[in-house]
């Protein structure tokens, strides 16, 4: 019993000294570690958070040790992988995915001097969990224009993923973005319950395509459902996280792109020199975080018309959320003229009137 | 004609194609359960043949070149298999589960340079004015090599069983092979060459996921279908044609789980998600409640190790 309270003292006793001198004091070398859930070549999510990890790498050279994990489970695993991760001298751990969000807050409980950054979620427990995201939404919203203009049977389909605010922001956005071109337009989600698993994408992709959709929106992660919809002419697509650029023309015609490498530079910058705080980053189009791929494949006046949407988000003249928007149960939301808040938005789990169906709970 | 915004010329086609992994994959392990072998490596096998035949068709440009390899992986796994039980006589239930596990692990290993790259594409089959019919047209004479490759080798294994002299052995080595071995027929070779031919067809059907249904690489791409296949044996009682109903029966509502989706209906996912395995295993338990019948299916040696000098 004595050893180990002996132990436990000392041990309290250097982490009370770490936390003095090291947590927010300029450091010479740090080593930044990124936790994946796919592989690092999945050609969407993962892919973009790594290059954005590389990024970090060669802007700082030998000042910083950069170290990933790929293929990491979202559960019980993760926390495992974090846990190793701090043990192994991390001074700061983005975790990349929604579903790592409680595992990053229970290892940064066991760690206050490691910095945890987790990527689209909400839970900051600890002083030293960050939460970093991006507006989606905006991306969703010029595309969205497109697949109003293009589609001829007036289906649009999206292969969801979970259903969370993410996801379901961008289903409503999308949505309300064709509603405005296409009154007629009508939105079919497949909730997928995978962020990657090409063979679920594809058989999902392949099903609307049987359904009389003829524009596919994807917020999982591989290419699968590109390779499906490459299989009939005429149906389109758009390429989530990366730009998918193998699928032009047609069916990719557009892209969303998630851009990490300014947040992870930023924040390893901060490390570097002793200014970094806990924080809570929110960026789109304007700062460069969403970026809309090239429009291939499209008539001109579709293609200026979602780039109308894309630069007017960019200026702040334009938000996809803007009121009169009532929920799906008719009830009202947003007011004529009215934005919506950054909480609505973070904890959105209902859809727009107009959409049919229902959020699985 | 629609029912419900559903299709149904396009759901058969659809099924169909979506039943043919588990069909070849079935059809080659009641080929070795024939003969007395239990092989429940058939998703390790699969998978491997999934990596390989993507690694191979995009190596060489060729998808038959592809499909080749798979079913040459898929036979190489099945002969780790065949020299453990066969030569050195191991508990055929354990191998062939460490079989699966190895055959994960190993696909995921050849698998890491294949992530995300786009295999050839396979051209579907046009038969003139036949798929230009209304009906039968989109249904039937609409679809890639493989999906008639693998009704015509039900037929082949149909007939072969039935009434060829080839097809007797193989029935005698699984119901007796004590019987068999006393006629002077070579248990152990017979044995070999139906585990074999079980993993070239389980490689087949792992190639098709990778190479025509997706067509991708993933961990794990085969997400069970050999499992299911196994159960398909069973619940085909040994029959090849009723391998065939049992792969539509599974691939049909799996791809009508998705449709239903997609057109709208106000069913719970969760439900529909789970119902083609919940179908399967009422289908295992109606089957087994009728013990008499069931027994009767099952070739009589089923699991059971041969040596010799017994």
């Amino acid at each position: 019993m004595h050893r180990r309270s002996l132990l436990t003292s000392a041990a309290a006793f250097g982490l009370g000294l770490s936390l003095a001198t090291g947590a927010f004091a300029q450091m010479d070398k740090v080593k930044a570690c990124f936790v994946y859930v796919g592989p690092i070549n999945d050609g969407g999510w993962t892919q973009q958070h790594h290059a954005g990890a590389t990024a970090v790498a060669e802007t700082y050279g030998d000042k910083v040790e950069m170290v990933y994990q790929e293929n990491v489970p979202e559960g019980a695993d993760a926390e495992r992988v974090l846990t190793q991760m701090a043990l192994s001298g991390c001074n700061i751990v983005f975790a990349t995915s929604f579903g790592f969000m409680d595992a990053t807050n229970a290892v940064a409980a066991k760690f206050p001097n490691v910095m945890f950054e987790h990527a689209t979620g909400y839970k900051r427990e600890h002083p030293n969990v960050s939460t970093y995201n991006a507006r989606f939404y905006e991306g969703r919203a010029v595309i969205g224009t497109i697949a109003g203009l293009m589609t001829k049977s007036n289906k649009i389909g999206y292969i969801a993923s979970f259903p969370i605010p993410e996801v379901i922001m961008g289903i409503n956005a999308a949505y309300l973005a064709a509603k405005k071109v296409n009154p007629d337009a009508t939105m079919n989600v497949i909730w997928a319950y995978t962020w990657y698993d090409p063979a679920k994408e594809a058989d999902a992709a392949k099903a609307m395509i049987e359904q009389g959709v003829d524009v596919i929106m994807q917020h999982t992660d591989s290419t699968a459902p590109m390779a499906e919809m490459a299989k009939t002419p005429g149906i389109i697509g758009f390429g989530q996280a990366t730009d998918m650029a193998d699928y032009k023309p047609t069916p990719r015609v557009s892209s969303i792109i998630d851009n990490w490498a300014p947040y992870y530079i930023k924040r390893v910058g901060e490390m570097l020199d002793g200014t970094y705080t806990q924080g809570d980053a929110w960026e789109g189009i304007a700062g460069g975080e969403v970026q809309i791929g090239e429009i291939t494949g499209v008539p001109d006046d579709v293609k200026a018309a979602a780039e109308a949407v894309r630069d007017g988000i960019a200026a702040g003249t334009l938000h996809p959320f803007t009121g009169p928007i009532n929920k799906q149960d008719g009830s009202a939301w947003l007011a004529e003229g009215q934005t919506a808040p950054d909480g609505d938005l973070l904890g959105m789990n209902f859809y727009v009137e107009g959409i049919a169906g229902d959020i699985p709970k | 004609m629609t029912f419900g915004g559903i299709d149904p010329a396009l759901l058969i086609a659809s099924l169909m194609v979506a039943s043919v992994p588990i069909m070849l994959a079935a059809i080659g392990e009641l080929v070795v359960e024939k003969a007395g072998v239990l092989n429940l490596g058939v998703e390790g096998m699969m998978i491997i043949g999934a990596v390989c035949g993507l690694a191979a068709a995009v190596q060489s440009g060729s998808p038959v070149v592809g499909f080749a390899a798979a079913a040459a992986g898929g036979a190489a796994l099945a002969l780790i298999f065949a020299f453990l039980t066969q030569t050195l006589l191991a508990n055929q239930v354990a191998t062939g589960l460490a079989l699966t596990l190895f055959g994960l692990g190993l696909s995921s290993l050849i698998g890491q340079g294949f992530v995300g790259v786009k295999p050839p594409q396979t051209e579907r089959l046009t038969f003139g004015p036949l798929t230009d019919l209304p009906f039968l047209g989109k249904v039937l004479f609409h679809h890639d090599p493989i999906v008639y490759l693998s009704i015509a080798i039900i037929a082949a294994v149909w007939a072969v069983l039935k009434y060829t002299r080839t097809g007797l052995i193989l029935r005698a080595v699984g119901e007796n092979h004590d019987a068999a071995h006393a006629l002077g027929y070579k248990v152990q070779r017979v044995r070999l060459l139906a585990i074999l031919f079980g993993g070239a067809m389980a490689g087949l059907g792992g190639a098709y996921i990778s190479l025509i249904r997706v067509p991708q690489w993933t961990d794990g791409i085969t997400s069970g279908a050999g499992w299911i296949a196994l159960a398909i044996v069973v619940f085909a009682s040994w029959k090849p044609w009723r391998v065939l109903l049992g792969a539509y029966l599974f691939g049909g509502i799996t791809v009508l789980q998705l449709n239903l989706q997609a057109a709208g209906a106000r069913i719970p996912v969760e439900y529909l998600s789970m119902s083609p395995y919940l179908i399967t295993i009422l289908v295992l338990v109606i089957m087994s409640a009728n013990r008499g019948r069931g027994a009767i299916g099952a070739p009589a040696s089923l699991g059971r190790n041969f040596h010799a000098s017994r």
